[in-house]
């Protein structure tokens, strides 16, 4: 197995950069961190494993002043530590590159910057950062206007500016295309050559094979073990992280169903963009036949959102036959008139979209049944027959096997897991003939994940067509007949299965571009100054 | 020293009932503080203000009269708020709601028959329905908000109600008095016991005005519509709800009652339309809806409370020379204290005192 | 020509207050939270900095006292809407009527009393310069202090870090608090201050303006303010272009009014509201203008997580 004493992972035999011990933290009832240790040398590449919810996010707002632990101790070069601030972590030498970027829209690239730096040093030395290790970046466009990479690098330089011994980094490739997560593997050996350490949190396993020295896993908040990722397989490395073999949904579960007429046709559908930072539309074509699952991949920020609203109904289309759903076009009705063609949506973010956090799990189930349910759910006068509602919540809940405290918990209550299972078994419930559904198990455990993609291939072969847009590749080639990408508002026609390989996406992901532009134009400078 | 807010899991059920009465407490603390300051004896002067004017059959009957116009208003404020939108302008929504009753016996006075006071109350819904309605005009077609608009109509109401008064309005016959003719009783809410005291059937339509806008929020799906809305706009969308229409749906509702507080006051209370028919009720209920947490049948009692509060200050005055400013402090008291105390339905509160890893409790 | 000067001078006197309430609100909202107690902030200090000035015979008194009476007015909506998380809205709201409930308590020993004034600014040659002499040397002092303040905020935000760190916290707290900025004390610290301007700008008015004590005097110029900081886009330059036009509009109905041309006095008044509403609706059509130049986090509740 390789579980090994993490003593004798360390190269050296100098002082720890970093020895976390016994480090615990408790939010009311719920042991996020308990008794975790962890120790990390200079000049080494820490991957910390663990899937959704097993508390790494917990561990290193710790590390970096966000939380207080509840008990034990930080020991950074020797000493014992108390952070109680992130600027304190930064005094120390601690930097970290959150996974949901802390940046501030309406200001530019400089100013944001300058949040935690004195203004005037900023110009120069981030420009020299950004050639020296490879993060090109325009210090006045307003970040608002960037891609997500592009902010992923003002969060880097920022870090990097305060000259940190270790640098914590928060899931960082899961808003980049493959090319992309390349170059910042160079950048990250580029540090540690210079003897920085790096705390990589990641659940992707080939990834922390690649790059990693040594691993913690955590699972459920606690340690479950030290190991050298070189020395394990993707296999081994999983079963540690979730405890048990988990079963990936297969795509041969069922006997394969040819596929029969188009139910989701969008045609030539265009979009202007909603607010100054959205990204618009731009003739968009797309089919997907009953008894298929037609995935669209993409990092986030290309316009995955503005499509689904799109398609729900939550934006209009100008002509009617842009989108059609079930055989009839939808393109003038709002998201009742398509759910009662026969369409079912899932949107991305549960808590705010897909649910009302504040309102009870029955609630939510009235909330995209009320139209379709109408005989059902509805009296005279609109009464709202609570009967009928708690029926379904009680059926939804046994069948996706929904964990909750209570009988009719607020959504905000459950787990992400837990929620995103309701919310899809609310739609699979009335067994839509159409189902859309926008990042499927983002933030979700394992074995929720693997129920809920179980969830949409079943309903696909039991005829219905089924279109999942997703920012996991490694999902999307789990459970889609052929695959799309979306990038800058456009979607590229789809790639069965048997033909599309990782590269061939990541590609296409990338809007298959060899540079930024600013990139080229400050080597040149550099080479002609040389 | 620090204070800290930790998220309850749910709402506490316990704190929905209790924290409005834990507000009046504490108002009530406050009160003998300030009598206290003012030099006069506390526990006299908050006998005066809570308990006398309920001691006798008229003096309720004059709490019915007060209350009445702020429990109409408040159980439209409630729904409006409870659907994000703010009406701020219920004040003048109860002004040109009285003036729309107000026409048919001004303009047609020869018009008196079983139909006058019915036709009255409509015009007055449908006055201050429309008056509501420019708010909601502004912030669904321009996105202006909601809370400025609104409030600016109220000065425009007050000054054309003044005009109107003075010019074209005013009773030919008045001595020169601002104010209309003295409306035929036709045209005037009876009162409901008149032997016991003054209160009008106005009192009795907003106890109605309340049910039913309590069954429509707790039974059907407008109501759910309506929470839903407010709570999470996104997800609203996402159900198929429209804001803008919501947007229409609460200030013509709450504009409209408003305006039928306004014309039940007129034609019940006052019997004329004068320069001034409101001492503050568009204000005063936005207090009412909040002190009844945003539900139709608290505003009940809620309006019984602050209408105590305006007897108390007229009965203090005359007793205890206490200035009846002093009830509209209590007022905003009230509101003060519901507001910091409705952070407990979310949120314990824990005091942290130095280091904060050294954490001691004082839990709330 | 020297009605001219006389009409002008007249309209700085009506500006000055609300330029000073909303520079300081401005700087509120910037922080991201919304204080629609100016009204009440306002009146306050118009009661306490007349009664402190009656008092104590100096109307400087009467400003200090004015402007401590709105900060700590200020204060108390800022326990409720920074450390409890209220709803911003209706914490507002009960701060405005329990200002205006709390001014007519203490003001009303004080009704009917004549007041002292500020003394107008007096140097010798400069003040007697004909057509412009009083109009840039002989105002009240509150008048150069309005224009000190709007330069003075300007710097602070757009060219010192302290700036940068609350319009950071403005446009996204959630950030601001992840990079260990303290969201709650810097949002005190704007609440106050505007609670100061507020207090300042009902001095103006008790103690320049008309120097006396009217219930209500303020008549709805604090919401007029929290307008004019809508209308600026946040943009300090542009508040002094809002409030000087409401001055304008304000002297001009009631020059209207006296004038006698027929129009009702009603109708006349209520112009700087109507006006209030149009300017509203003009600047929040540009969906694009609002959306960029709105602070994002404005109005919402903000818990840090420890």
């Amino acid at each position: 197995m390789g579980i090994a004493d993490h003593n004798s992972v360390t190269a050296s035999n100098t002082t720890p950069l970093l020895d976390v011990r016994g480090i615990t933290k408790v939010f009311g009832s719920l042991v996020a961190n308990d008794h975790v240790n962890l120790t990390i040398a200079p000049g080494e590449i820490h991957a910390l494993l663990g899937e959704n919810g097993a508390g790494k996010s917990t561990l290193v707002k710790m590390l970096f002043g966000v939380l207080d632990p509840s008990e034990g101790s930080i020991i950074w070069k020797g000493e014992e530590v108390r952070i109680s601030s992130p600027s304190e972590a930064r005094k120390l030498g601690i930097g970290m590159v959150f996974q949901h970027f802390s940046l501030f829209e309406a200001l530019t690239a400089a100013e944001n910057i300058a949040a935690t730096t004195p203004i005037s040093q900023i110009a120069d030395t981030a420009r020299r950062l950004s050639v020296d290790y490879g993060l090109p970046l325009d210090p006045d466009a307003m970040v608002g206007d960037l891609s997500v990479g592009e902010r992923q690098r003002i969060e880097i330089i920022r870090c990097l500016l305060q000259k940190p011994d270790l640098i914590i980094l928060d899931e960082p490739t899961s808003v980049l295309t493959p090319q992309e997560a390349n170059k910042m593997f160079e950048t990250l050996e580029r540090l540690k050559a210079e003897g920085k350490s790096i705390l990589y949190i990641s659940h992707r396993l080939d990834e922390v094979k690649r790059l990693c020295d040594t691993a913690t896993v955590l699972r459920h908040g606690k340690v479950v073990g030290h190991c050298n990722p070189q020395e394990e397989t993707a296999t081994t490395l999983a079963n540690m992280m979730v405890g048990t073999d988990v079963q990936n949904a297969s795509r041969e579960l069922s006997q394969a169903v040819e596929p029969g007429e188009p139910l989701i046709e969008i045609n030539s559908l265009d979009r202007p963009p909603a607010t100054p930072f959205s990204i618009p539309l731009r003739g968009i074509n797309l089919k997907v036949r009953a008894g298929e699952v037609v995935g669209i991949a993409g990092v986030a920020g290309n316009g995955q959102g503005e499509f689904f609203e799109a398609v729900s109904g939550e934006a209009l289309q100008t002509q009617s036959d842009s989108v059609r759903l079930n055989k009839v076009d939808c393109g003038r009705l709002g998201i009742s008139g398509r759910r009662l063609v026969g369409a079912a949506f899932v949107p991305e973010e549960r808590l705010g979209h897909g649910a009302a956090p504040g309102l009870s799990l029955s609630d939510n189930m009235l909330l995209s049944r009320h139209t379709t349910d109408s005989k059902t759910m509805l009296g005279a006068l609109g009464y709202v027959v609570t009967s009928a509602v708690t029926a379904a919540r009680k059926r939804v809940v046994k069948e996706m096997d929904v964990r909750k405290s209570g009988e009719d918990p607020e959504a905000a209550a459950l787990s992400g897991g837990n929620l995103q299972k309701y919310l899809i078994g609310r739609e699979l419930d009335r067994k839509p003939k159409v189902l859309i559904v926008d990042q499927p198990t983002w933030g979700v455990d394992a074995g929720a994940a693997a129920r809920i993609r179980q969830a949409i291939i079943e309903l696909a072969r039991s005829g219905s067509a089924v279109l999942v847009i997703s920012q996991d590749l490694d999902e999307l080639f789990e459970i889609s007949d052929s695959i799309a990408v979306m990038h800058d508002g456009r979607i590229s026609a789809p790639l069965p299965i048997a033909e599309a390989t990782f590269e061939k996406i990541g590609l296409l992901m990338g809007g298959a571009e060899p540079g930024h532009m600013a990139y080229e134009d400050v080597k040149t400078a550099e080479e002609t100054e040389v | 020293m620090r204070l800290e807010l930790i998220k309850r899991p749910q709402q506490s059920a316990f704190f929905s009932a209790v924290s409005p009465l834990f507000a009046l407490l504490l108002t009530l603390i406050a009160g003998v503080i300030i009598f206290t300051l003012l030099g006069k004896p506390p526990l006299a002067a908050l006998y005066t203000y809570f308990i006398e004017p309920l001691s006798e059959v008229w003096q309720l009957h004059e709490l019915a009269i007060k209350a009445g116009p702020l429990i109409m208003i408040a159980v439209g404020l409630s729904v409006a708020y409870r659907s994000n939108n703010w009406n701020i302008g219920a004040e003048g929504q109860f002004i040109m709601g009285g003036i729309a009753g107000s026409l048919i016996p001004i303009l047609v006075p020869g018009f008196q028959n079983f139909m006058t006071l019915p036709l009255m109350l409509i015009f007055g819904f449908a006055g201050g329905a429309l008056y509501g309605a420019i708010p909601a005009l502004l912030k669904t077609r321009f996105n202006t908000n909601e809370i400025l608009t609104s409030l600016m109509l109220v000065y425009v109401a007050q000054l054309f109600l003044d005009w109107l008064a003075r010019g074209v309005f005013r009773d030919p016959n008045g001595n020169n008095f601002p104010g209309s003719i003295r409306f035929p009783s036709a045209a005037r809410l009876p009162e409901i016991d008149p032997a016991q005291g003054a209160a009008h059937w106005g009192f009795v339509l907003s106890i109605v005005a309340a049910v039913i806008v309590w069954a429509m929020m707790q039974y059907s799906l407008k109501g759910f519509e309506v929470k839903l809305l407010g709570e999470s706009p996104r997800a609203g969308r996402f159900a198929g709800f429209s804001s803008a229409r919501m947007v229409f749906f609460a200030f013509l509702l709450s504009g409209g009652l408003a305006g039928l507080a306004g014309i039940s006051e007129v034609s019940g209370a006052i019997g004329q339309l004068r320069e001034n028919i409101s001492p503050g009720y568009g204000f005063t209920a936005i207090i009412v809806a909040f002190l009844g947490r945003l539900n139709p049948i608290g505003t009940i009692a809620a309006g019984l409370v602050l209408a105590l509060t305006y007897l108390g200050g007229e009965g203090a005055q005359m007793s205890l020379g206490i200035s009846d400013k002093v009830a509209r402090v209590f007022q905003g008291l009230i509101l003060f204290f519901v507001l910091g105390c409705d952070t407990l339905i979310h949120y314990r509160i824990r005091l942290v005192f130095g280091d904060p890893a050294a954490k001691t409790a004082a839990e709330g | 020509m020297d009605m001219f000067q006389n009409i002008l001078l007249t309209i700085a006197t009506a500006s000055t207050p609300l330029l000073i309430a909303a520079i300081g609100e401005l700087v509120v909202e910037r922080s991201g939270v919304l204080n629609l107690g100016v009204e009440g902030m306002m009146v306050i200090g118009a009661v306490c900095g007349f009664a402190a000035a009656l008092m104590t015979g100096s109307p400087w008194i009467g400003v200090l006292a004015a402007i401590i009476a709105g900060m700590l007015l200020s204060l108390l909506f800022g326990f409720l809407a920074i450390s409890l998380a209220t709803n911003q809205v209706a914490t507002g709201l009960s701060l405005t009527l329990l200002g205006i409930g709390l001014s007519g308590m203490i003001g009303e020993n004080f009704v009917g009393q004549a007041g002292i004034r500020l003394p107008n600014l007096d140097i010798p040659v400069l003040t007697d310069i004909p057509m412009v002499g009083r109009l840039i040397f002989g105002q009240d002092p509150l008048f150069y202090i309005s224009l000190a303040l709007t330069a003075g905020v300007m710097w602070f935000l757009f060219k010192t870090r302290t700036g940068l760190t609350l319009r950071a916290i403005g446009d996204s707290h959630k950030s601001a608090h992840a990079l260990g900025i303290n969201v709650l004390k810097y949002r005190y610290l704007a609440v106050m201050f505007g609670g100061g301007c507020a207090g300042l700008a009902g001095a103006h008015l008790s103690l320049v303006y008309t120097p006396q004590w009217v219930e209500n005097m303020t008549a709805g110029r604090g919401w007029i303010a929290l307008a004019l900081v809508v209308f600026s886009s946040w943009r300090p330059w542009r508040v002094i272009g809002g409030a000087y036009l409401f001055g304008a509009v304000t002297i001009g109905q009631l020059h209207a009014q006296a004038l006698g041309f027929g129009i009702p006095s009603q109708f006349l008044s209520s112009l700087p509201y109507v006006a209030t509403i149009v300017v509203l609706v003009l600047i929040s059509r540009n969906r694009r203008l609002t959306v960029m130049n709105t602070p994002a986090s404005l109005a919402q509740p903000f818990v840090p997580d420890r």
